[in-house]
This record gives C-alpha cells, sequence and structure tokens, in this order.
C-alpha cells in the first residue's frame, strides 16, 4: 500500500513539473481573481482590510475547485486509472496520493502567495501569519473534498460546474473557520479556537474522506 | 415474521407499483382534506398575534415546510445507503423521488420565510445561522440532483447519488453548527425566534394539521414519481409490457 502511495505521488509530482505552466494556473487565476476585488469594491484600506481573510479565502477555495478538475481526467482518458484500481492494493492509497500530490503542487502555492496578497490589503503582520496557518490546515481539506468530487464526477457531462456545486457546500466550514481566524486576530483575540477546529476538519476529512474517494472512484469506472 | 416478509415484498418494483397506484388516490384526499382544515384553522380560526399582526400566519405553511426539507433529506440519504449497501433497487429509485419535493420544500421554506421576515425583521433575508444553513442545504439538493441527472448510467447515477447524499447527511451537523458559530462570531443575536410568546393552542393545532398535510403530500407525489421512474426503468419487462397492453401506462 505504501509503495503504491509513493508511486503514484511521485508520479503525479513528476507530470506536475514537466508541466509548469499548468501548475502555476491555479495560482495565477488566485492572484487574478483576489485582484478583482479592489476594482470592484472600491479602493478604501479600512474596507479592503475587513473583507480581505474572506476575499483570500474564497478565491483559494475556487482556485482549488478550478485546478481539482481534472485530478482524475487524465488517467481515466488513457486507461492507468483502471489499471491502477485493478492492483491488489486498496484504492485509498491512490485516492490519498492524488490528493497530497494535488495539494502539494496547487496548494502551497497557494499559501506562498497568500501573504503578498494580503499586504496589498494591508492586512498586519500578526493577520498575515494567522491567514497562512488557517491556509495550512484548511487547503489540504480543500483538496481531499475537491479530491471526492473530482471522483463522483468523473467523465459526467458539465462535470466542472457539478464538481463545484457539490464540494462548495461541504467546504463550507473551512472557509468559516479560516477567514475567522484572520478576522479574530484582526480584532484582537486569540485565534486558536479557529485552528483546533481547522484542524479538527482536517484530521476528520483526511479520515474519511480518501475512502469515500475511493468508493467513489470505483463506483465511477465500473 | 411474516409481517416483515410481506413488507420485503414490496421491495419488488412491480408489487411497489400496484400498492403505490392504490394508495396515491387516498393520499391526496388526505392532502387536500388535511389542507384544507389546517389553512381554515391558520388563516381563519386562529387569533391575530398581539405583536405581528396577520403577518405571522405565514409560519403555518413556513415551519411544517421547513421540517419536511430536512425529514426528506434524512429519508433521501437514508434509502440512497439502503439502495447501494443491499443493491436494492427499489430503494435507490426512492432515493431518487424523494430530492425534487425535498428541494422543493427547502425552496418553500426560504421563500416564505423572506416573505415572514419582511414584515417582522424589516429585511427580506438575514443572514442568520438557521437560514443559512436552509440555504446550504437547498445546495446540498441541488447538488445531488444535478449529479443524478448529470450520470446517464442508472446503476451509477444511483451509486454516486448514495455515496454524496450521505457524505452530505454526515457534513449537516458539521454545517450547521460552524454556521451558528459564524453568526454568533460576526453578530450578537439580533432575532431570537425562541423567545416568541408562547403560542396559543390553535396555533399549533393548525401546524400540526398542515404538517400532517405536507407528509401525506410528500408521500403522494414520491409515490407518483417514483412510479414513473419504475415504469421508465422496467420497460423492458413483462409486467410492464402486460401493463401497457392493457392500457393502464404510467398515466394510470
Amino acid at each position: 500500500m505504501r509503495a503504491l502511495f509513493l508511486a503514484v505521488l511521485m508520479r503525479d509530482l513528476r507530470l506536475a513539473a514537466r508541466r509548469r505552466i499548468d501548475a502555476l494556473l491555479p495560482l495565477v487565476f488566485f492572484v487574478v481573481a483576489v485582484s478583482l476585488f479592489p476594482l470592484g469594491v472600491g479602493p478604501e484600506p479600512q474596507t479592503l482590510r475587513h473583507i480581505a481573510p474572506g476575499i483570500v479565502w474564497v478565491c483559494a477555495l475556487l482556485a482549488t475547485m478550478l485546478s481539482v478538475q481534472h485530478l482524475y481526467a487524465g488517467d481515466q482518458a488513457d486507461g492507468s486509472l483502471e489499471q491502477l484500481l485493478l492492483a491488489p492494493q486498496p484504492a485509498v492509497a491512490v485516492a490519498s496520493a492524488k490528493c497530497v500530490a494535488h495539494w502539494l503542487v496547487n496548494g502551497w502555492p497557494l499559501i506562498v502567495a497568500a501573504p503578498l496578497v494580503g499586504v496589498l490589503f494591508d492586512l498586519s503582520a500578526p493577520a498575515l501569519g494567522s491567514l497562512v496557518i488557517g491556509l495550512l490546515l484548511g487547503t489540504p481539506v480543500l483538496s481531499l473534498l475537491g479530491g471526492l468530487g473530482a471522483a463522483l464526477t468523473l467523465g459526467v457531462r458539465s462535470g466542472g460546474m457539478l464538481l463545484i456545486l457539490i464540494v462548495l457546500p461541504l467546504a463550507m466550514p473551512v472557509l468559516i473557520f479560516g477567514a475567522g481566524a484572520v478576522g479574530a486576530v484582526e480584532s484582537g483575540q486569540s485565534a486558536a479556537g479557529h485552528y483546533s477546529l481547522l484542524g479538527a476538519l482536517l484530521i476528520a476529512t483526511a479520515l474519511g474522506a480518501p475512502l469515500a474517494t475511493a468508493a467513489a472512484l470505483r463506483i465511477s469506472t465500473e | 415474521m411474516t409481517a416483515g416478509m410481506r413488507l420485503f415484498n414490496f421491495a419488488a418494483p412491480s408489487r411497489f407499483y400496484t400498492l403505490t397506484g392504490t394508495l396515491a388516490p387516498w393520499l391526496w384526499v388526505l392532502t387536500a382534506a388535511l389542507s384544507v382544515v389546517g389553512l381554515y384553522m391558520g388563516f381563519f380560526v386562529a387569533p391575530v398575534d398581539a405583536t405581528q399582526g396577520n403577518a405571522y400566519r405565514i409560519i403555518f405553511i413556513h415551519v411544517p415546510a421547513a421540517w419536511m426539507s430536512m425529514v426528506l433529506y434524512l429519508a433521501m440519504a437514508f434509502w440512497a445507503a439502503i439502495g447501494w449497501a443491499f443493491r436494492a433497487r427499489m430503494a435507490s429509485m426512492l432515493a431518487r423521488a424523494l430530492a425534487p419535493t425535498g428541494a422543493m420544500f427547502t425552496f418553500v421554506a426560504l421563500w416564505t420565510g423572506a416573505l415572514w421576515g419582511k414584515p417582522a425583521w424589516g429585511a427580506w433575508w438575514v443572514w442568520d445561522a438557521r437560514l443559512t444553513s436552509e440555504l446550504i442545504l437547498l445546495f446540498l439538493y441541488l447538488g445531488y440532483i444535478a449529479l443524478v441527472e448529470a450520470i446517464d448510467d442508472p446503476r451509477r447515477a444511483d451509486q454516486a447519488g448514495a455515496l454524496l447524499s450521505v457524505v452530505g447527511a454526515v457534513n449537516i451537523p458539521v454545517i450547521y453548527f460552524s454556521v451558528r458559530w459564524w453568526n454568533t462570531l460576526h453578530q450578537g443575536a439580533t432575532i431570537s425566534m425562541t423567545a416568541a410568546p408562547k403560542m396559543a393552542a390553535t396555533m399549533l393545532t393548525a401546524m400540526l394539521i398542515l404538517t400532517l398535510a405536507f407528509w401525506a403530500y410528500s408521500f403522494a407525489v414520491v409515490f407518483m414519481r417514483v412510479r414513473a421512474i419504475v415504469i421508465e426503468r422496467e420497460r423492458h419487462t413483462a409486467w410492464v409490457a402486460d401493463l401497457v397492453r392493457a392500457g393502464k401506462g404510467a398515466g394510470a
């Protein structure tokens, strides 16, 4: 199981390294989408500082949803997904490896870029810190949930929109606590409670989502 | 034991089709009768509210609809899971038939809530914890319906829908509590419906009668829909062919 996990993980990372522009697109989307908000809302620093955590989190959520759509599509198209599921090792290994690879390729850049984006919104240093910690805990949950959505909508008509419709309601708690942590720090409170809840969500999702994803993959490739 | 065996008999689509065909007209009659009585009590017999005037009367539709929206989601997830776990075709079809009615009730609860909110709170919509989680429930229904409709193979659609509805059911408490937490974080409790004055007995009776009416309606309309699904999926079987030959199609 561990060998399969590592093999799939390394393969996905290598594939991402060969197509660097593809891997960077979600990051570009994230930055562009975030910078649309000041244009729409207006340039008042007070307002922008107030809504910054929500904007950054919503854009990170959308960037993840867009990047996760092709998590399994390529492997299904060339038949390798079917071969992976035929392996004697459990499909959970494939599902987890795919999610970890997705997070390493798409989640990390968002976390690195978030403080830079936060500076554009004039967030204070402690608020930037809580944004990064929140994203560190929250983006893996988004990758896991997105993986489940991608497996369920594999090869389905208008799967992209469908994935977003399916996963967004499930991802709302992450958004609430992630943006809430920054808001708490901004208003001078401790964000420890938010981190704990994000951590709890991460643990629960990490335990449940790969199993559900494995089941979804079996359903979709039957 | 024998009663249990007899109940399992109805897991066969043909028997279920016959049974629901017999029950549906009676359920419609029951729905109509209960609705007339409940609406009459709610709109004419129940007293005018001291603080809210007549505007409160939307409660007689709003509250039962909100209850149904939640009950039907759990019923849908339950039957979908049964259908997936035991490969029970009838349970999967039932889950499919429940979804549109549940979504409809969720929408009705939100809509009547907005109509009630305007005179009571002065706004069509507030980001109250309950309103927000009801809205998310609507999204969960829409996600299920969209996923199930997008997959052409019925078996795969049923299983994928089952997985999604179970994941949604597990997540509902998490969503509800996080929304509540978020709400108390952002603003104080501006509206407290629990602090409302005690309800008059006639009001409660009217509400319960309408709840029963909504239950009867749900059964009736879900049975009608599931009959259509049965006919469509079992169209290659002999009993459907007999049915068609006898001139009693899905519309009978």
